[in-house]
């Protein structure tokens, strides 16, 4: 019988990657290029429904742009530390590292109780539910997935640093985690601003 | 560089060392036995979905039968199809590419083989949550937005009529909660969308592993044309399961929450499901057929003593149905008031996606022509398979023709013309592949007596039951009727399809009666049982766990073919002199690896993190009552406590952690849920 092992600590199996991309990178592009149709549903469902007149209180009527604008600003800010991070890694600067990973978690917090309020201001103020017409249900739905992409991004960037606090520093393939995470933490950015420009600001 | 301190290593977290019995299967991350469970489980459901037909044919077998009520006929259609489409066609097409692909490129295992494990579980999941209406369906749970709870009409309260019941494209309002009160339809959607997780993992991970697993030499117009289809399939996957993952989240938010998105009533706009079924829906056609085309494109060519005529014309015809398929989704919709140029536009382009199709029928037909033909059962099939689905092609392309589309919607003609693809096309060519990659399992080649048999009733039984519905359609037979008066004289026509229904039925019990004695008894295949072309011959057979010996290098289309035949002066194959030393060259090397081979180890936690979604499930249907929202939180501490113990078990190479695959995109991959 062959001689196989199953814990030995031999080279993986001629672990060449055929296109010189890291598989896990290579799988999060994949895996992001479907979520563009997840959200690509979404927003397409909001434009179908969020122009109707119904009787009852629509999004658009209600909309606070001043608001939802310095929310968007914080989450676009924190692309940016997102790519400090990134830097403050590939200098091996863990401190930094865990400083703009922290950062961004608490910018992205920070846009998701921008979220919860705005959120409750509809609901309490106007009356605006998820189940009051098809175009606030499109609204909630869409934002409620985008809000629910944040929260995770916020746990994956805290459970980095988390790790990076624990270890006293990410090694080189974590530093592929934070690669992984801050793609990811950039497509839920783009994609808020497909739906702040299409959902909040062309909307009447 | 800081260093790497130690993962935790604490005793729960190590990795399951059974290589035998139960557990091994459960923790399996070994590409071959995911795909044996995926046969084996998608064959079973493809018993029960036949089972459901033959019911539904005895029900036909005269005018005014009383065998079915109408509620039990209107579940065990909508079974059927969810069945033979979900739980079995786009399954055992799962079994095919994880058997083959990584043998066919040349690699040891997947990109990520315990994504590819939690692939498996959560579709067995999925199916079996699907199945559990019958135990779960009726429970009493307080009243929800729906405002009533379980199955009013007394009709449905039949073990079958309990059984989701709206079609499985779950038209809405139809399938709505005012006209579909009861559980049925949730478990329908909520069994679908858990599906759609397996199948958008698997395809994150088949794309990966064809792009970046590949051997050395094995150029992307090196790979089998099976390869190729699985990779349109999978982007096919990819762009279409996120669709259908919100409309199914809007349908169950309509009837769990309250929502009004397809209520016409309330201002939703029912049609837009349509539009969203579709779009997903017609991909998933060519998910359903490409694997087959994929499985007859490497049959033909070996039984044909030919190479595949235009390989790249096959390939691009193949991507080009890809890209077309998600352009034509509203033919299925033209009775539903789309506007003329919407029908004019959808038309046009249904046209186009036949030529594509065309291409590849004459692709086949050209790699026949003057070849050296053996009618072996997997050639057999595939001849079968072209056969069959030129029929079903010809009678697709009656649907662009709009007024005439008008006419046949919802008759018997359309049923005609996707068993016609689907059965005639799709599992004539999976039981090719079938047949023809049998030895790579077993070592053993099936009984050749008996799978002629199976063939020759199968194709008539086959013909006997969906040529005569074109008849029975254009005669003006409505779909999804449960009973027809004598009058009408279709008696005798849907009498001969009962019968040859039970025909099929009697073929695929040939076939698993020859799949049980030749496991045992068949005869053994050696290396080379069909004098094959392609690398994943190249290896013994049964396939060993590891693969490949040694790592392949590839150096032209039809590597193995290369290494058995070369061409005389006037262009013809001869056998090359040292051939049989080559095959037994082959057959040792590959029964004895010269350097210890290091394999990705099983773990528990795919299948743990499986296990939490049904229980998700369950808790959304019934989330009124208190222990309804408590099985949400224990479905999702399973899953949650399933990704951390996947997260912190030891990767097998310390020094190299993560090669596997990272807790964040698996993290990510969860949410969709």
């Amino acid at each position: 019988m062959a001689d196989l092992a199953h814990d030995a600590p031999v080279a993986h199996h001629d672990e060449h990657e055929s296109t010189g991309i890291d598989n896990r990178k290579l799988g999060m592009w994949v895996f992001l290029s479907s979520e563009f149709l997840f959200f690509g549903a979404l927003i397409t469902n909001y434009l179908l429904y969020g122009g109707r007149d119904f009787e009852s209180v629509v999004p658009r009527e209600i909309y606070d742009i001043p608001f939802t604008s310095v929310s968007s600003f914080v989450l676009l800010m924190s692309s940016l530390t997102m790519v400090l991070a990134h830097d403050a890694l590939s200098r091996r600067d863990q401190e930094a590292t865990r400083t703009w990973l922290l950062a961004t978690a608490m910018l992205g917090a920070v846009f998701l109780g921008g979220q919860v309020f705005e959120f409750y201001e509809f609901i309490t103020e106007y009356g605006m539910t998820l189940t009051t017409n098809p175009a606030a249900s499109s609204f909630y739905l869409l934002t409620g997935f985008h809000g629910t992409h944040v929260a995770v991004g916020v746990l994956m960037l805290l459970s980095l640093v988390g790790m990076s606090r624990r270890q006293g520093g990410l090694s080189e393939s974590q530093g592929m985690n934070l690669e992984l995470v801050g793609l990811y933490w950039h497509f839920v950015d783009i994609i808020w601003i497909v739906i702040f420009t299409l959902v909040y600001l062309l909307s009447d | 560089m800081t260093t790497t301190a130690s993962r935790p290593s604490a005793t729960i977290f190590r990795r399951p060392a059974a290589t035998e019995g139960f557990w091994s299967w459960v923790t399996t991350v070994d590409h071959k036995r995911i795909g044996i469970m995926y046969g084996y489980t998608a064959f079973t459901f493809f018993i029960i979905g036949g089972v459901e037909a033959l019911l539904l044919r005895i029900q036909l077998a005269q005018p005014n039968n009383e065998f079915l009520t109408a509620a039990e006929y209107n579940a065990l259609f909508t079974t059927h199809g969810v069945t033979m489409v979900f739980l079995f066609v786009m399954p055992v097409a799962a079994a095919f590419m994880n058997y083959l692909l990584p043998l066919m490129i040349g690699a040891r295992d997947v990109a990520f083989p315990r994504m590819n494990a939690l692939s498996f579980w959560i579709f067995l999941a999925g199916g079996l949550f699907l199945y559990s209406v019958i135990f779960f369906g009726d429970v009493t749970a307080p009243l929800g937005v729906q405002g009533v709870a379980g199955n009013l009409d007394p009709s449905d309260q039949t073990l079958l009529g309990g059984l989701p019941d709206g079609g499985w494209f779950l038209y809405q309002p139809n399938a709505g909660p005012s006209f579909s009160p009861g559980h049925a339809i949730d478990f329908a959607a909520l069994g679908i969308q858990i599906l759609g997780i397996a199948s958008l993992i698997s395809a994150v991970n088949f794309i990966t592993t064809i792009f970046n697993m590949r051997a050395k030499g094995m150029r992307l117009l090196r790979m089998p044309v099976f390869v190729w289809m699985m990779l349109v399939v999978a982007f096919l996957l990819l762009f279409s399961l996120p669709i259908i993952a919100i409309a199914l989240f809007m349908v169950t938010f309509d009837r769990s929450f309250g929502t009004t998105f397809f209520q016409a009533a309330s201002g939703g706009d029912p049609v837009l499901w349509q539009h969203l079924f579709w779009l997903f829906g017609h991909p998933e056609v060519y998910i359903l057929i490409l694997p087959a085309m994929g499985i007859v494109s490497e049959v033909l060519p070996v039984f044909s003593k030919k190479p595949l005529f235009g390989y790249a014309a096959v390939v691009f015809a193949g991507a080009g149905i890809g890209f077309l398929g998600f352009g034509v989704w509203a033919h299925h919709m033209f009775a539903s008031g789309i506007t003329p140029v919407a029908q004019a536009a959808f038309g046009l382009a249904t046209m186009t996606i036949a030529v594509p199709t065309g291409i590849k029928i004459f692709n086949w037909m050209g790699t026949m022509w003057g070849g050296r033909l053996r009618f072996t059962t997997p050639m057999l099939f595939s001849i079968g398979f072209v056969a069959m689905f030129v029929i079903g092609g010809l009678s697709g392309v009656t649907h662009s023709i709009v007024p005439s589309d008008w006419q046949q919607t919802d008759t018997y003609w359309i049923v005609a013309h996707f068993h016609y693809v689907l059965f005639g096309g799709a599992i004539f060519g999976i039981f090719a592949g079938l047949y023809y990659w049998f030895p790579k399992i077993t070592g053993r080649v099936m009984n050749e007596r008996l799978g002629k048999a199976h063939f020759w009733i199968q194709f008539v039984g086959f013909n006997l039951t969906f040529a005569p519905m074109h008849w029975l359609g254009l005669q003006g037979m409505v779909r999804r009727t449960w009973k027809y008066a004598p009058e009408v004289n279709m008696g005798p026509w849907n009498l001969a399809v009962t019968i040859g229904a039970f025909t099929i039925a009697l073929a695929v019990l040939v076939f698993m009666f020859n799949w049980i004695w030749s496991r045992r008894k068949g005869e053994p295949s050696g290396l080379d049982p069909w004098d094959a072309r392609t690398i994943e011959w190249t290896i013994p057979n049964p396939t060993p766990e590891y693969n490949f010996a040694k790592s392949p290098v590839v150096h032209s289309l039809d590597e193995f073919w290369h290494m058995k035949y070369t061409e005389d002066e006037d262009g013809r194959a001869v056998r090359r002199d040292d051939a049989e030393e080559t095959l037994a060259r082959l057959e040792m090397e590959g029964l004895n690896p010269t350097e210890p081979i290091h394999l990705p180890a099983p773990s528990y936690f795919p299948a743990m993190m499986a296990l939490g979604l049904p229980f998700i499930g369950y808790g959304i249907i019934y989330h009124t009552a208190l222990w309804g929202k408590g099985l949400i939180v224990l479905g999702a501490l399973i899953t949650i406590a399933g990704l951390l113990g996947w997260g912190m078990e030891p990767l097998e190479e310390p020094h190299e952690a993560g090669h596997d695959e990272p807790e964040t995109a698996d993290a990510v991959a969860e949410e969709h849920d």
